[in-house]
């Protein structure tokens, strides 16, 4: 299998890409710190990986998209998976006071994507086979206080993937949303952890599985699918009130 | 955060950091006060805690591997368990492995563990060739046993007080098989079992279950294991799903009586000696790893482990010694091991020595550190010493008559600044820091 990984350095993105490097896949994989990248690159060509590029690009740099994915595509020899992994979780209170910094978040963790979706979901519907998927959260699922810039950005991202994945379908073409809980990486230091928190691995084995198993949408892990019907079906007059 | 090693004993208030790239490490060791490198945590007593700690958790990464010669470069909180997991499936296998997978290549390197191999292959860092370690300056160095040796033999075994370990290359060792091939010598004494080791020094791999609770005639009573990797058969082996300890069992569930029985129980299983079988390379290695969570058997106060080593010359006497005091005070553990050591290296606290060394668990009850304060004089006497690994207890003057290159040790901390940066719970109670 030819692999792209978007966001590669992601935790998340990482443990995924150690299951795919330990099946001998081919993978190209995008992120903007070359240190970084270089470092998950040497380990995933130790572990097995058949093959590997490497792409630095900050990825909000939209203009680029276009080229890059050609790039991916190229080194890959065709494309036949990819994992959109990046995102920032910016902090909730510095964008209520700053709308530029609101909008910054927003581009990265909506609109990056909305870009190379374009560009990947074309390529994938003129090949007619492979799969899409894309991380988003389970914070897009509920708006609330404490992170509705990141959870709107999120939210956007699953309808969007809801109208692709209909369109795609007829293609043959198959889309996966993920959608993680809590996940114990660098990313999230610092935040106490409790009972509800996961490790990367154990992240990126549902994916994987989601992937295999051409799910529509992967709540990882499976329990957060319970928690956040009960989290939507709480009602606005009761949920305004909840310092949740 | 309350945090405590394997043992559960002590506890304390800590705060611990994970690091997400080297240069974070960097970044952290130079406006850290004084900090401990902690890895998976299974040294069993206060070796990686102190009140601010660095967690290897993401420093998780393969560098670089050559298929020729088996060398293998990785990040310092690689554990033995993605070592296995990797590279037995492609023929190779570690050159040295403590009783468990879960540990991290700092923590076996700052360790200097040993497995049942060390009376042929020595210690794990005997295996290494190359460290990079990061220095109380926020430096980064190079050691190797040619390039700055004093470092690199203070560094091995120096339960990370010279510095933070970051990367290592390492040897690993080719395989043909996952599987290995068991013979189970039963002994009826501690001379016949002294002897049996002395019978069995060609075999690559050996260790002793010892019933510390048996007395008299059939004190020191043991099952010898030894071992050979299996020359053909499946490289593909898996670890069992194993089961796990839920919760903290009730103290009481450990007594004198249920430790005895299931130490009679275990001894008799085998019914005769010299029994041959294939077993997989996980259960002959690792046969706790598949009870996760053991430590909790001993319930909430935790255990302390005692592991000691007496030089040959101290000889059967100086064992039965100690044997006689254990099984005399009736708190004998459930898993004793006792294994013959071949010579020591140059590492200056590295534990092992060319003698007799026998790990023990004691669950942690007022009485047991009168009896271990006993146990240290006797082995002082015989010119043994403690493991640092398991140590939570041991007095300053047990650890600096055990390990007279303390002073050395601390001298070189003190030339790469490491002595005030790098700190320990235990480093302060052995007097290696104030």
């Amino acid at each position: 299998m030819k692999v792209l990984v978007i966001g590669a350095t992601s935790a998340i993105a990482e443990a995924t890409a150690r299951i795919w490097a330990g099946k001998g896949h081919h993978l190209c994989l995008i992120a903007r710190n070359r240190e970084r990248l270089d470092a998950i690159a040497a380990d995933l060509s130790v572990r097995g990986a058949g093959s590997l590029a490497t792409i630095v690009l900050d990825l909000n740099e939209m203009h680029r998209h276009e080229q890059v994915v050609e790039e991916a595509a190229e080194a890959l020899g065709g494309i036949d998976i990819v994992l959109v992994a990046h995102g920032t979780l910016g902090e909730q209170e510095a964008c209520e006071r700053d709308f530029d910094l609101a909008m910054k978040e927003f581009t990265t963790n909506a609109l990056s994507v909305f870009s190379l979706l374009t560009l990947l979901a074309n390529r994938f519907e003129g090949q007619a086979h492979g799969t899409i998927a894309v991380i988003s959260s389970v914070a897009g699922d509920r708006g609330r206080q404490s992170n509705y810039i990141y959870g709107s950005a999120k939210g956007a991202v699953t309808l969007y993937l809801q109208g692709l994945r209909q369109r795609l379908y007829k293609s043959g073409v198959h889309v996966v949303t993920i959608k993680p809980g809590f996940v114990d990486t660098p990313m999230t230091a610092g935040f106490e952890k409790g009972l509800l928190w996961a490790k990367p691995d154990q992240v990126a084995r549902g994916i994987h599985s989601a992937i295999d198993k051409k799910r529509n949408v992967a709540y990882v892990p499976w329990f957060w699918q319970i928690i956040m019907l009960v989290i939507k079906a709480i009602p606005e007059s009761i949920m305004k009130r909840l310092s949740l | 955060m309350k945090m405590s090693g394997w043992g559960r004993y002590p506890q304390i208030e800590t705060e611990v950091v994970y690091p997400a790239s080297f240069s974070d490490c960097s970044q952290r060791i130079r406006s850290a006060d004084r900090v401990i490198a902690r890895g998976l945590g299974r040294s069993y007593g206060d070796s990686s805690l102190y009140q601010n700690m660095l967690g290897s958790r993401y420093l998780d990464r393969y560098v670089a591997f050559d298929e020729e010669s088996g060398l293998l470069t990785c990040s310092a909180g690689v554990s033995l368990d993605q070592i296995v997991s990797t590279f037995v499936p492609r023929g190779w296998f570690l050159p040295v492995t403590p009783g468990t997978r879960f540990v991290t290549i700092g923590g076996a390197i700052a360790s200097d563990v040993h497995g049942k191999n060390h009376h042929v292959d020595g210690t794990f860092c005997d295996h290494v060739d190359r460290i990079d370690l990061l220095l109380g300056s926020g430096e980064v160095v190079t050691v190797t046993p040619d390039e700055k040796p004093d470092l690199f033999r203070a560094t091995c075994g120096g339960m990370g007080l010279t510095g933070m370990i970051l990367s290592a290359s390492l040897k690993l060792r080719r395989i043909k098989s996952g599987e290995m091939e068991q013979t189970i010598i039963k002994t009826p004494d501690i001379e016949a079992t002294l002897r049996a080791f002395e019978e069995a020094s060609g075999a690559s791999y050996s260790v002793a279950w010892i019933d510390c609770l048996a007395r008299g005639k059939a004190l020191g009573r043991s099952l010898l294991v030894l071992g050979e990797h299996a020359q053909k058969g499946s490289l593909n082996a898996k670890p069992g799903q194993g089961i796990s300890i839920p919760c903290n069992m009730p103290s009481g569930l450990l007594n004198p009586l249920t430790v005895k029985l299931f130490n009679a129980l275990y001894y008799n299983k085998v019914l005769h000696s010299g029994k041959k079988s294939i077993v997989s390379l996980h259960s002959f290695f690792y046969p706790l790893d598949s009870l996760q969570n053991w430590n909790r058997l001993y319930g909430r106060k935790g255990f302390v482990q005692y592991q000691f080593v007496l030089p040959k010359s101290s000889g059967l006497e100086g064992i039965k010694h100690m044997l006689e005091r254990i099984s005399h005070s009736g708190r004998g553990s459930f898993l004793a091991v006792l294994k013959v050591f071949g010579s020591a290296n140059d590492n200056l606290l590295s534990f092992p020595m060319e003698g007799y060394t026998l790990a023990l668990d004691f669950k942690v009850e007022p009485a047991v550190f009168s009896l271990l304060d006993e146990l240290d004089r006797i082995m002082l006497d015989h010119g043994g010493r403690l493991y640092l690994t398991k140590d939570s207890r041991m007095s300053e003057e047990t650890f600096k008559a055990g390990y007279p290159a303390w002073a050395d040790f601390n001298e070189i901390r003190t030339r790469y600044q490491a002595i005030d940066k790098f700190v320990s719970g235990q480093s302060i109670r052995l007097g290696l820091n104030s």
